[in-house]
């Protein structure tokens, strides 16, 4: 063994955590062991208790701190990631730095992943020793103190997004507000009523959104994308590409006449789901935040043909730029909020239901805009030929979501969606509704109520999974018809049930290009796709990158009370960030020994932040603390081992192999006797 | 107790993902065998090969390294130095006279609890399939494999000792 210094007294705490720790692993033969086991490595005191993370247990670990001048202190319980916090402040409670605790994981991964208790009680010995042997080599540390710059981005100009910018900007504080379309609102600006109360979406939003694009606190940068972030937290350098609109912003008043003016008509897959047109000039809604149209350059007769610039004649204000460019500014922004939303399920990835096959089977979000007032029929309920209402209508649950083949999780809104529909359905047109479910998930405040009414209105709910949408008719009263093919689990029949209309209540998924954000904003997205929050229970809103905040649908599927809810939340977050004026930081850094470094320069091309620098006076290169991450591959690097990792040095590491495999050398396993004169 | 060789190895992981999936595995209620010991670190990227040849050489008769999928490092791009020091160090281990299979690189994000599950469940059995690990070290290979010695006798004195 490496030579200790004699001095450290180290105290061994080892968790029950009740049973999940205690039903696999002998804690207290655990503690026993490290006492005398470990006790020529400087242990002076092990003890285990039924939850370390209690009051009683953190008191009892600062009173043997104050009591026997203990100088380690060794934490055998759940994950760092946990409680490792916890501890730690205990130990500075006690008078003790908290860099030199240390919190080994017995219960992730020993005690819930193994069943042999006797192995798993020797597996917990060597995670304790190698804990002990590590926590040798500790410094005592301070954390790095970063400025928090007080301006706040949010990437997402949906609810979630919406939300969180009006609470930051409400408080005095800046934001700058990207969103990639040419209007915010996001998806909630495309609906007609809300769940449950039936509240006009547009009624609720639109006030939202006009508060935004007026807020003095809130710069709107939208048909714009983030394109680059650097920095760490407190001190983001983010760069903003701003897509040429070619509309002068300064000159246009937002009249509307260009739209009405422009000859080329499209149709609008993003706004209106396909079921309308826009102009190739457009803003994509009546209400847009901002107000200014963009040209959609690949449409424009101008920009494919050359000649037209009708809007440019017809501009009364003389707003039309068609020589503007694409533009790159760069903010500096102390913390992120991410609030980027889903996209639909695509239904053509389920052939048997025929979307896109059968002309009068839509999708959940061509029905929203259907029954839009504001939409391209003007909130007329009618198939795909434009004018006939339809006498009956199916409804399809879980399009998608619960489904092995597409996505296995549950969406979360489609129940109450579906039930929506239901009823906007049921009143404007009177036809039979029925609904195919597999199971009824009404689950919050009023759902359940919003069920039973809808219930009370005569629809029709079939509990099964839908087999098939087809117009090949087999049985009389069929012709003309979709039919849909549908085991009733209540009946345990096979049913054919002939409609005028499919409605396919489709799941929610992340956003097409929701890994490269996560990449370029240096978080993680769970095998879903969902980004990934730091605790899915305790910590919803961040993320494990400090100063990135996550709000909304791009966390996992949500309705609009979730999403205002977690944008809300970030902003919380956010807000007492900018309050406290200043991160403290994990003091996890590289340094270099000026006197050891060769200036071989072999680190400098190794670190991706340009934290190296090679002072050629010198021949010696030095880490800049500020933009080093800590992620010690220069240390691993460094032949001369010049480079010193702070809270993972060589000497730590390479005391916790030992440590940890201190067991092997004994003979293994748990009975094992230990020899009389290592144990005294 | 059976008479069936019980291999132990070290796993190193990164601090963002595989530890985390090694959390997940756990929280999830994932079994894998108990003979893996794993190490925090905070990328794959500070795995000094050195590391590795600490663990065989006292006592551990495989290691697994884990990282980040490439593209995902939390340190941008620093899984792709580990992955290089990964396809050097083996041709190292071969060199030495150690199955290069003894070491091991996985990428595991940290959704991927049931995948670290499912690979330390096959090295497991892969090393064990091995055998213990014979350190052709300066004790004229006796090794520490059988139990008898402890680290300290065979491992490489230490810088301060080789100094003073």
């Amino acid at each position: 063994m490496t030579e200790r210094n004699e001095q450290e007294r180290i105290g061994v705490y080892v968790c029950h955590c009740g049973t999940n720790i205690a039903g696999t692993v002998d804690v207290e033969d655990v503690a026993q062991w490290a006492a005398g086991r470990l006790k020529h490595r400087g242990v002076v005191v092990a003890r285990d208790y039924k939850f370390m993370c209690s009051s009683l247990g953190q008191e009892m670990i600062e009173k043997d701190i104050q009591e026997l001048g203990l100088t380690r202190v060794v934490v055998a319980a759940c994950s760092p990631h946990l409680h490792e916090q916890t501890f730690r402040t205990a130990c500075q409670r006690a008078g003790l730095n908290p860099y030199l605790c240390e919190l080994v994981s017995i219960r992730e991964q020993c005690s819930w992943v193994h069943t042999d208790r006797l192995a798993a009680t020797a597996k917990a010995k060597a995670i304790v020793s190698g804990g002990v042997e590590r926590v040798l080599y500790h410094e005592p540390l301070e954390p790095l103190r970063v400025p928090i710059h007080p301006a706040t981005l949010v990437v997402g100009g949906g609810i979630a997004g919406i939300q969180a910018a009006l609470e930051i900007a409400d408080s005095g504080f800046p934001v700058y507000l990207v969103e990639r379309e040419p209007s915010i609102g996001g998806h909630m600006a495309q609906f007609d009523k809300t769940f449950p109360t039936l509240d006009c979406a547009a009624c609720i939003l639109t006030p939202k959104m006009v508060s935004v694009g007026s807020h003095p606190n809130i710069t709107l940068l939208t048909w714009s994308e983030v394109t680059k972030v650097d920095g760490y937290v407190g001190n983001f350098t983010v760069t903003v590409r701003k897509k040429a609109r070619y509309v002068n912003t300064e000159l246009c008043t937002g009249c509307g006449v260009c739209q009405e003016k422009c000859p080329k008509k499209i149709v609008d897959e993003v706004f209106e789901a396909g079921l309308g047109y826009r102009k190739a000039i457009y803003t994509p809604f009546p209400q847009a935040v901002p107000k200014w149209p963009v040209i959609d350059r690949e449409n424009c007769t101008y920009f494919q043909k050359g000649t037209c610039k009708a809007c440019e004649k017809f501009c009364p204000t003389g707003a039309i730029d068609f020589n503007q460019e694409d533009e790159f500014i760069t903010l500096e922004v102390g913390n992120i909020i991410l609030a980027t939303g889903y996209d639909l399920f695509d239904p053509r990835r389920i052939p048997q239901f025929g979307y896109g096959r059968l002309a009068n089977v839509f999708t959940s979000l061509e029905f929203e805009r259907m029954s839009n007032s504001a939409g391209p029929t003007g909130g007329r309920i009618v198939l795909r030929d434009g004018v006939t209402e339809p006498k009956s209508v199916g409804i399809i649950h879980c399009v998608g979501s619960r489904d092995r083949n597409y996505n296995n999780y549950c969406s979360n809104i489609c129940c109450m969606q579906s039930l929506k529909f239901a009823h906007l359905v049921k009143e404007r047109t009177g036809a039979t509704v029925y609904n195919f479910y597999i199971d009824i998930r009404a689950g919050f405040k009023d759902y359940d109520e919003f069920y039973q009414r809808v219930l009370e209105e005569g629809i029709l709910l079939i509990r099964g999974r839908v087999a098939e949408v087809t117009d090949a008719v087999r049985l009389a009263g069929e012709e003309g018809k979709l039919i849909i093919q549908v085991e009733d689990t209540l009946i345990g029949q096979q049913r054919r049930i002939p409609v005028d209309m499919v409605i396919l209540s489709c799941g929610l998924e992340p956003r097409r290009d929701a890994k490269e954000v996560a990449k370029l904003f240096g978080i993680s997205c769970s095998a879903n796709g969902w980004f990934i929050e730091r605790h899915p229970k305790l910590d919803p809103v961040a993320t494990m990158t400090e100063g990135i905040f996550i709000a909304g649908a791009c966390q996992g599927p949500k309705d609009i009370p979730a999403s205002v809810a977690q944008g809300a939340a970030a902003a919380a977050r956010v807000l007492g960030r900018i309050q406290q004026r200043e991160i403290a930081m994990e003091p996890i850094r590289a340094s270099i020994n000026a006197d050891k470094c060769s200036g071989c320069r072999i680190c400098n091309n190794l670190c991706p932040f340009n934290a190296i620098t090679f002072h050629e006076d010198r021949m010696v290169s030095e880490i800049n603390p500020a933009l080093c991450q800590g992620c010690g591959t220069c240390v691993a690097a460094c032949p001369a081992g010049a480079i010193r990792g702070t809270a993972f040095s060589n000497e730590q590491v390479l005391a916790q192999i030992e440590g940890l495999l201190l067991l092997n050398v004994d003979g293994g396993r748990a009975e094992t006797v230990v020899p009389e004169a290592v144990a005294t | 107790m059976t008479d069936r060789f019980e291999p132990l190895i070290i796993g190193f992981t990164c601090n963002w993902c595989s530890y985390r999936a090694a959390d997940l595995a756990g929280t999830s209620r994932l079994k894998y065998p108990p003979n893996i010991r794993l190490i925090r670190l905070m990328c794959s990227g500070r795995l000094d090969p050195t590391f590795v040849l600490k663990a065989l050489s006292s006592g551990a008769d495989g290691v697994l390294i884990t990282g980040c999928h490439p593209g995902e490092c939390h340190y941008i791009e620093q899984n792709y130095k580990a992955l290089r020091r990964y396809l050097l160090l083996r041709r190292t281990l071969a060199q030495m006279g150690i199955e290069p299979e003894r070491v091991k690189l996985v990428w595991a994000s940290a959704a991927e609890g049931a995948r670290l599950a499912e690979e330390i469940i096959k090295m497991v059995e892969e090393i064990r399939a091995l055998g213990p690990l014979n350190w052709p070290a300066a004790d004229g290979g006796r090794g520490t494999g059988d139990g008898k010695y402890p680290a300290s006798v065979i491992h490489p004195p230490s810088e301060e000792e080789v100094t003073a």
